[in-house]
């Protein structure tokens, strides 16, 4: 593996530190599968795996807390129930009084005593799995008309490339709203598979872009002398190659799905009441800000934390996948190495 | 390799050999070629466009049911009221054929013959909407635009030159931050706290020595951290910063300064100087003092004419302003020419930075001056930062007041829309210059000796900038039509609320007109784009 020199007259130990590192990087992979290594770096990437550990504790929260359709959950309260007002207002129950403490509302309630904790969990279910949906969906499209056009090139590029251009020339957001104004009230399921059908253009354009240099590599005309199928070749041997840029943009798009989604709810073109989604709590409660702050800041805060979390996961994998990608070695491997 | 970028704006095709110097013939035989390629891009754009409209058109026959509301109507008359709007609409009509009647009369915008329909709740013409939305976004982005680029490169070069170093990790978790912050969440806030929270501080605008010391602290570790260097160094700039920050906010809330803010002569002059050293320091060859003395003069210039401007302020219009800005640059100009030095094209370009610098900074320094009028106006009622709107209603003023007037209703979108882009720029630009500084030729450029500022500035930054060049037009056009949330939350009547407006009322001519300027706008973008990049790259031939 080459790694890039650069010449620093301040620093005469600096070429040294190159081939130290050369040396670090080429011991640590010896004898590994490339999946491995992936996830070794994935793993020692800190904010990366930060991300990870809190995504997976907001997912959990959310599932386990309210309950997962039929499954019952461990909170008492369900999002649309009328409660009795505990604190004067609906304060929150949750803070420092003589201990931590959590109480019956921790994030408080509305006017109408709505418990608040209950109203972002459901909010951050719906708005998750619209993002999974998304996620899944317009990367599954993305890959299919990425590896077609890239693979087979001819017409059927130029078709489905063309095709690509005018999806990509409508604003997403548009039309976004466009669609959520339609299918926005019929669930989740529906809105996020028809979030899907509009923004897997980055994604085929990457694939595409992929699959035209991977088809002029030499396992390519290897597996073509031993009679492998066109789509046996596209999706057993190219696939696999090009999954290092799926998988990073699959989560890139997840982290703009999220905020696409909440950005409709809030327009009231997405996720609309009585049903809820984290934009959609925002937009109900935006006008009580003044009196009633939670209420806006819970749904605020978990959807930043959930893009913040997705895009760190993102930055990892890519690093993780990219050999270019250069780190220091920490004091202690460079006095082993 | 060239080591850095020619900017000859010309764009050889493939079929002329690269010579070093192309001579008139050769540039006249590549033309045609060029116009070929031009013509067979537009040609492909346009059938794109149409293709995309087509889509749009679909989309907004599907989603939106302009009877929707007749259809659960109580009136007695809901069958002839039905029949009505069927009959307005012409909904008998299959809609791929009422898509065609579009089509023609939008086609006829090529021919200077527009007809892109009317918006049938209002009874308003598309065009006649679109005329007055189209400025009214324009005013909301271009500071804003203009602002997130220069800000995101900066910081994004300086994060790059101090990679690994708490600055960049700093730089990079802030980038994140904004990258996952809902803008309609930002906004919310910023009008609670920029807005209401300033208005309110503006009563008794002084504040608490401890809230001093914290702020001069930051701005302390700010700069420790962007400066860098050893111990001794680090410590210096961190207690420097500290106190000249320390000193200054105590300043202003001492005198009450946000009650009559003004910088004064005083002022520019500091400020004016502090531009001329860093734009010299930035923009020439270190060994150039030329550039910084004709920028320093350029500067001193302007200060001289601090009390002269005053009275050709008073009877101010946009275009005395906009004139007085030309002349500035032409003022620098004229001072780097007559200082000349070694090279006489850097001394120019310093001192017309600076010339424009300080003209920017008499110009701040008058509006500043309007603003206790301003503040205690009755429409304002000392509640001057605007949260909605892109104007006070019946304000009396003159041009001074109406310019900070306008600013004011600026002031909050325009941060709203900086935090969204200033991201992107930022990792743009620090993925773009540790790139290129890893280049063989920023190697030769330091062997030969050449300082390191020299390398960064001249060899490694503009090179940076190439990719950069490919985004920014894409961005300004998705910004055209992208800043339909921010315009909600301010209410802020631009393309954004046509749009919204025309999906609230079910009404598609309007949003077909929105989709058609945005949709123009993002395919001429990608036009520059690939003339830009050929234009900047000399390794990039555009295909004829």
């Amino acid at each position: 593996m080459t790694v890039p020199t650069t010449l620093v007259p301040e620093d005469p130990q600096h070429s040294t530190l190159e081939q130290s590192e050369n040396a670090i990087e080429l011991k640590e992979v010896e004898g590994l599968s490339q999946g491995r290594i992936v996830l070794r770096r994935f793993v020692r990437h800190r904010g990366a795996m930060v991300a990870a550990i809190v995504l997976t504790l907001i997912i959990l929260l959310a599932t386990t807390s309210i309950g997962w359709g039929p499954i019952p959950g461990w909170w008492p309260h369900t999002p649309q129930a009328l409660n009795d007002v505990v604190n004067a207002g609906g304060k929150p129950t949750m803070g420092f009084d003589g201990g931590f403490q959590v109480g019956p509302h921790p994030f408080g309630q509305d006017n109408i005593g709505r418990d608040g904790f209950a109203r972002v969990m459901r909010g951050t279910q719906q708005s998750l799995l619209i993002m999974a949906i998304i996620g899944l969906l317009a990367t599954t499209i993305g890959i299919v008309v990425g590896a077609l056009a890239g693979f087979l090139r001819g017409w059927i590029d130029n078709l489905l490339m063309r095709f690509t251009d005018m999806v990509i020339t409508i604003p997403v957001i548009m039309v976004g709203a466009i669609l959520g104004a339609r299918f926005g009230k019929a669930g989740p399921v529906l809105l996020g598979t028809m979030l899907a059908l509009v923004t897997w253009t980055t994604m085929a354009r990457l694939v595409r872009g992929e699959f035209m240099s991977l088809r002029e590599r030499e396992f390519v005309d290897a597996a073509r002398v031993a009679g492998a199928s066109n789509s046996r070749i596209m999706f057993k041997h190219m696939l696999p190659n090009a999954m290092g840029v799926i998988i990073v943009n699959a989560t890139l798009l997840m982290a703009s799905a999220i905020l696409l989604e909440t950005a409709l709810s809030y327009l009231g073109f997405g996720i609309t009441a009585p049903d809820v989604s984290l934009g959609q709590l925002i937009n109900e409660y935006q006008s009580a800000f003044a009196t009633r702050p939670w209420l806006f800041w819970w749904p605020g805060l978990f959807i930043v934390s959930i893009a913040l979390c997705v895009n760190f996961i993102g930055d990892g994998l890519r690093d993780a996948f990219d050999p270019r990608q250069r780190r220091i070695p920490s004091k202690r491997k460079m006095a082993k190495a | 390799m060239a080591t850095h970028v020619t900017t000859r704006a010309e764009v050889q095709s493939a079929t002329t050999p690269p010579t070093s110097a192309p001579g008139l013939s050769q540039r006249l035989r590549s033309a045609a070629p060029m116009l070929s390629f031009i013509a067979r891009r537009l040609l492909s754009s346009a059938v794109v466009l149409i293709g995309a409209t087509f889509i749009v058109y679909m989309l907004l026959q599907l989603s939106l049911d302009p009877l929707e509301d007749l259809k659960t109507s109580t009136a007695p008359n809901k069958e002839a009221l039905i029949e009505a709007r069927t009959r307005l609409l012409d909904l008998d009509t299959p809609w791929p054929l009422r898509y065609l009647g579009w089509l023609g009369g939008a086609a006829g915008c090529v021919v200077g013959q527009c007809d892109l329909g009317a918006s049938w709740v209002t009874n308003q013409s598309v065009l006649a909407l679109l005329s007055t939305a189209i400025p009214s976004t324009m005013k909301l982005i271009t500071a804003s635009t203009l602002l997130a680029i220069v800000l995101g490169i900066a910081v994004g070069i300086a994060s790059a030159l101090r990679q690994y170093t708490g600055f960049d990790y700093g730089v990079t978790f802030l980038s994140f931050v904004l990258y996952s912050l809902p803008s309609f969440w930002v906004a919310v806030l910023l009008k609670q706290w920029g807005a209401i929270g300033f208005n309110d501080f503006l009563r008794d605008p002084t504040y608490s020595p401890v809230a001093t010391i914290g702020l001069a602290v930051l701005a302390g570790l700010i700069w420790m951290a962007l400066v860098g260097g050893d111990r001794r160094r680090r410590a210096i700039t961190f207690v420097v910063a500290t106190a000249a920050t320390g000193a200054l906010l105590a300043y202003l809330s001492l005198t009450q300064w946000f009650l009559a803010p003004s910088l004064g002569i005083v002022g520019v002059a500091v400020t004016g100087a502090a531009i001329a050293f860093a734009v010299s320091t930035l923009a020439s060859s270190p060994g150039n003092r030329r550039a910084l003395y004709a920028s320093l003069t350029t500067a001193a210039v302007g200060v001289a004419l601090y009390y002269p401007l005053q009275y050709a302020f008073v009877n101010a219009t946009a275009l005395l302003v906009a004139g007085l800005a030309l002349v500035a640059v032409g003022v620098g100009l004229l001072v780097g020419y007559l200082f000349g030095g070694a090279d006489r094209a850097q001394s120019m370009r310093s001192a017309a930075i600076v010339g424009l610098g300080v003209g920017l900074l008499i110009f701040v320094d008058r509006v500043m001056r309007v603003w206790p009028a301003y503040s205690n106006a009755s429409r304002i009622n000392g509640r001057p930062i605007a949260t909605i709107g892109s104007q006070t209603p019946n304000l009396q003023g003159d041009f001074w007041v109406g310019s900070l007037d306008t600013f004011t209703h600026l002031l909050l979108p325009t941060i709203a829309l900086i935090l969204i882009s200033f991201a992107s720029y930022t990792r743009y630009s620090r993925a773009s210059l540790l790139e290129v500084m890893n280049q063989d030729y920023i190697r030769t450029a330091r062997a030969k000796g050449l300082s390191e500022r020299t390398v960064t500035m001249r060899h490694a930054f503009r090179n940076a900038l190439i990719p950069l060049a490919t985004i920014v037009p894409l961005d300004i056009a998705a910004l055209f039509g992208g800043a339909i949330i921010t315009e909600r939350i301010f209410a802020w009547s631009g393309m954004g609320t046509l749009f919204l407006t025309g999906l609230h009322n079910r009404d598609a001519d309007p949003i077909m007109g929105y989709f058609i300027v945005v949709g123009t706008m993002l395919v001429l973008a990608n036009i520059v784009v690939v003339f830009v990049y050929a234009a900047l790259d000399p390794r990039i031939r555009v295909n004829a």
